[in-house]
């Protein structure tokens, strides 16, 4: 989130597309709430009506896999009836950016495209520099090529008809969403957007939010209170679990992994982003400081200049290798590796084609499953179609601490660090996460130790330290992550003073300031409000440096007062020569005509309405989903997004426009459960008010089917079916898509096979292997499907009395 | 005295009770008192946050003499949730005291029917053991290109959002280490 979830009571607008906030995010809804008691308006976009829907000011339905064309009929609409903010616009965005002649856009297809890779050359979507090297712009908005006239350009196809018949919105209901949201374009007003895995699960989920994203910039709704792009994170440690890493294109704090192509540090550091603007803060360019801060907390005085501190030992990636999430199953389906651990996870049932996973597994000889409750993945060998006496698989099962038998903090999705103490100790022979890896790399070392082995430089050289009186002590790691002065043994008051000559260390930079000698402020519970915008400083601790609303600069005019007086979260006070307000994004003076731009994290400094690095185009643009109902995109030659990578063979298949799986099928969550149902599964409470895995689906669509409500049905596709219970309902009713009757039929996906043992499979044994062309994200929320009345129905219980 | 949300909460509480009596007749408002304390009475309160979304609510925990979780409930002076939990938090106690927690380390031999109970030394020093097999024989440190890249290709980690922010810090430490690029958890899906 750019913003917080006390800020939404700020908004005046509040959209949740993408998302069911009422039933995923219950608590939050009471922000929602509050906004509303002060009239502010909700909308909800969504294909299936939720009890987010019933709160809604307006609801209306679209198409799974429909966003894009929704969004950029907002687009549209915001242009056509002068709607957007034109200082902001001008000021504080790249809307005046003069674009490469040799840029174009035609039948669905950006310029540089490479039909046999399915790749863009990205170069001729660069942005023009002058003689300096400083962006040419046109602040009058009328060059043919500047940016904002590109995007009317890209957005006058997107006609609310045309959108109509995409997405199955009557024209009636785009046009309210559409004015409705508009009206935040003045300052005075706010709106913000609400979103989840309904904008992330897709084969264009990056340019979903890039499509908001471009509104929000707009109409001025970013770095203000009651705005924001604001992602509703499935799980409370996600924000957490990301910023430190845990994923193979990143390190801590978001520092690239080493790829082959830079062997050095000073290779690494060629890619740092640079601008030759001096109005660009451009953040990034501290970038080398940290990674040898970052490399100092791993190799603690082993890494010196003369080793180039120890990089040469951290593992790297191919140049363009992408080891991501649906490539490692993939991998492990072809016996790649040997070893895998399933630490807090349970892919049999998470993983979209999890049946594929599944047999995966099988491949492996060893796997470590760490969980707090058994699960299917821990089990895989013995599930439903597996001969447990032909599997090798050797599997470890380590039983783990929860939530309140240990300590340490958890980040929400409004980068809120929270700290949580331990309240009991763990049951049995369970132990907390942390002392399980780190006594387990302590009886690696001493292998390595005893026998030498494969370059054991990075693991013999490793700073594994964090005991206290023979203890593991997670707040050691804490203070790490935070990052030490090294000439005075200092923890750090902020990454500000990291330096990369190896005399500070630091975990994660974004995190330092989180734990100081003024003691551990996540753990901070002062209840102090001095804006009166719900930011409470004292409260926890929040990165970047506990601010609370990122990007804040852009809430000000050019001489730094808040352009919204109900909603001042920045002043610059001018005798004082300081910020008062939230922690000010960079505390450089008010911009004027000739100061800093407020967007300190991209190169050019202002917010990219035209985004000339990711994979698929510099603007969204609407295509079909992998698997979709019509054989045509009404936009283009292109039915698919170009540029995704496509899966086939074994157990990877899709069946688009196929008669045998006519509807459109998308998954989700219930209030009861999470995720894959590991947890919520094995709790009385929970599995007694959701007991088993269903089918929504219409009245319309049971009729044709001959479905009543209760009746068992098989759900279907490509990869694999299972077992539900119908729940047929006006909650979800057909689309009339390019003038065709389509049905559309959603399944939770918490369940599985093991717990409880009528409670159905996972909805994932349905998803296919396909993944968002920037982020691999799969593709969960959108495919076809097919649902019959199984025909043998179990015997109903004799009603007694 | 200065009533905050928990003090009015116990008033009304009493006052509730209260007028009990007038409908049924006789008093049952100390009786009714002292059922209300009796679940948490001299427990101790352990602030945490809530496991499962990312809002972060607040939750208190509590916990008898002998250190058992008895009840979990809302915190009152969390910002974000004052006191309120959907049906997942206010259920969390039910993580703690659960029949069907994992409270022993267990193994799974190749080809092998049925799980085996082992002690953590035993595991630990035969996962470290495959580690540095596993790891010894796919360790890559040139590629097809002949570029350096010093990395092991034969190990994968999925994991994970269910840790702490230290314990994540610490796990990619420990993976990369060992020269793991294979390295993804539930932010990716």
């Amino acid at each position: 989130m750019t913003n917080h979830y006390i800020d939404f009571r700020n908004s005046d607008v509040i959209l949740n597309m993408g998302g069911n906030v009422a039933e995923n995010h219950p608590v939050s809804f009471k922000w929602i709430q509050a906004a509303k008691d002060k009239g502010a308006i909700f909308i909800h976009v969504d294909p299936r009506f939720t009890r987010t829907s019933t709160k809604a000011d307006i609801f209306v339905r679209l198409r799974s896999g429909t966003d894009i064309a929704f969004l950029g009929g907002m687009i549209k609409y915001i242009l056509d009836h002068n709607l957007y903010d034109e200082f902001y616009v001008k000021n504080y965005t790249n809307a005046s950016f003069i674009v490469n002649p040799k840029y174009s856009f035609e039948d669905g297809l950006f310029s540089g495209y490479d039909p046999a890779k399915r790749t863009y050359d990205k170069s001729t979507w660069a942005l023009e520099k002058d003689e300096q090297g400083i962006p040419k712009r046109d602040m009058t908005l009328q060059d043919p090529r500047c940016v904002f006239q590109l995007l009317k350009h890209h957005y006058s196809r997107y006609t609310l008809e045309k959108v109509s018949q995409i997405t199955g919105t009557p024209v009636a209901d785009l046009e309210k969403v559409y004015k409705t949201y508009g009206t935040t374009g003045t300052p005075d007003k706010a709106g913000t957007v609400l979103y989840a895995m309904g904008w992330t699960q897709h084969t264009v989920g990056v340019q979903n939010i890039r499509a908001m994203s471009i509104i929000q910039t707009l109409l001025g709704n970013m770095g203000i209170a009651g705005g924001g792009v604001n992602a509703l994170r499935g799980e409370s440690n996600v924000q957490g679990s990301t910023d430190q890493g845990l994923l193979f294109h990143i390190l801590p704090g978001y520092l690239p992994t080493p790829r082959a192509q830079w062997p050095t540090l000073e290779d690494y550091n060629k890619t740092t982003p640079s601008t030759k603007d001096p109005r660009s803060i451009n953040w990034w360019r501290h970038r080398p400081k940290y990674l040898v801060s970052f490399l100092k907390s791993m190799f603690g005085e082993k890494a010196t200049k003369e080793n180039d501190f120890g990089y040469p030992w951290m593992p790297k990636l191919d140049p363009t290798q992408d080891a991501s999430w649906l490539n490692l199953f993939d991998e492990m389906y072809k016996g790649t590796f040997t070893g895998f651990f399933a630490w807090g996870m349970n892919p049999a049932c998470s993983s979209a084609n999890a049946g594929k996973v599944r047999q995966a597994l099988a491949k492996l000889d060893w796997m470590v499953n760490v969980n707090v409750f058994d699960n299917e993945t821990g089990e895989f060998w013995r599930g439903p179609g597996m001969d447990p006496k032909k599997i090798k698989t050797e599997v470890f099962q380590l039983p783990c601490a929860a939530f309140m038998e240990k300590e340490g903090s958890i980040s929400n999705s409004g980068r809120w660090m929270q700290w949580r103490y331990k309240a009991a100790n763990p049951p049995g022979e369970a132990r907390p996460d942390g002392d399980i890896m780190y006594e387990l790399f302590k009886k690696v070392r001493a292998l390595y130790e005893k026998e030498k082995g494969a370059f054991p430089e990075p693991i013999l050289n490793l700073k594994w330290d964090y005991e206290t009186d023979g203890h593991f002590d997670i707040h050691k790691v804490a203070k790490e992550i935070n990052g030490y002065d090294l000439t005075t043994g200092k923890l750090m008051a902020n990454f500000v003073g990291l330096k990369d000559d190896g005399t500070t260390s630091c975990g994660n930079w974004l995190y330092s300031a989180s734990y100081t000698e003024a003691g551990n402020m996540a753990a901070r519970r002062k209840k102090t409000d001095p804006t009166g915008l719900g930011l409470y400083p004292e409260w926890s601790w929040c990165w970047p440096l506990n601010r609370r609303i990122i990007y804040n600069r852009a809430s000000v005019d050019l001489d730094g007062n808040p352009r919204d007086p109900k909603r001042p979260l920045l002043r610059w006070d001018p005798s004082g020569k300081k910020w008062i307000g939230d922690v000010p994004d960079n505390a450089v003076p008010p911009m004027g005509t000739n100061g800093a731009y407020p967007f300190i994290m991209k190169p050019d400094g202002v917010a990219s309405i035209f985004g000339p690095g990711l994979n698929d185009g510099p603007f969204p643009e609407h295509y079909e989903p992998l698997e979709c109902p019509i054989e045509k995109n009404l936009m283009s030659s292109q039915r698919i997004n170009p540029v995704v990578k496509i899966f086939e063979g074994g157990p990877d298949s899709f069946a688009s426009c196929d008669p045998k799986y006519p509807f459109v099928c998308t998954t989700y969550r219930v209030t009861e459960h999470w995720q894959t149902g590991v947890l919520t599964r094995w709790l009385p409470w929970l599995i007694e008010a959701e007991p088993q895995v269903f089918c929504e689906m219409s009245l319309e669509l049971a009729k044709l089917r001959g479905i009543k409500n209760g009746d068992r049905v098989i759900v279907e596709t490509q990869r694999g079916k299972l077992e539900a219970v119908a729940i047929v309902t006006s909650r979800l009713k057909p689309f009339t898509i390019a003038g065709q009757t389509i049905h559309q039929i959603g399944v939770p996906w918490h369940f599985g096979w093991l717990q409880p043992k009528d409670g159905g499979e996972s909805a994932n044994l349905l998803t296919p292997t396909v993944g968002d062309p920037n982020t691999m994200i799969p593709e969960s929320k959108a495919f076809m499907a097919n649902v019959r009345k199984l025909t043998k129905q179990p015997a109903k219980k004799a009603v007694k009395g | 005295m200065k009533i905050t949300r928990r003090t009015f909460l116990k008033i009304s509480g009493a006052t509730a009770a209260g007028t009990l009596m007038g409908g049924l007749g006789f008093d049952l408002s100390s009786a009714e008192l002292y059922a209300q304390e009796l679940r948490i009475k001299g427990a101790k309160e352990t602030t945490s946050i809530c496991c499962y979304c990312s809002v972060g609510c607040g939750i208190i925990v509590h916990t008898d003499a002998n250190g058992k979780v008895i009840n979990a409930e809302g915190d009152p002076d969390h910002p974000i949730s004052e006191g309120a939990l959907c049906a997942k938090g206010a259920s969390s106690y039910q993580i703690a005291i659960n029949p069907n927690r994992l409270q022993k380390v267990r193994y799974r031999a190749p080809y092998s029917t049925s799980w085996k109970e082992v002690s953590w030394d035993w595991a630990l020093d035969k996962i470290a053991s495959n580690i540095k097999k596993s790891r010894d024989a796919s360790f890559m440190e040139k590629n097809a290109q002949g570029q350096v890249v010093n990395r092991t290709n034969g190990i994968a980690s999925v994991g994970s959002a269910a840790l702490d922010n230290e314990e994540c810090w610490l796990y990619q430490k420990f993976l990369r280490a060992l020269g793991i690029i294979y390295i993804e958890h539930q932010a990716r899906i």
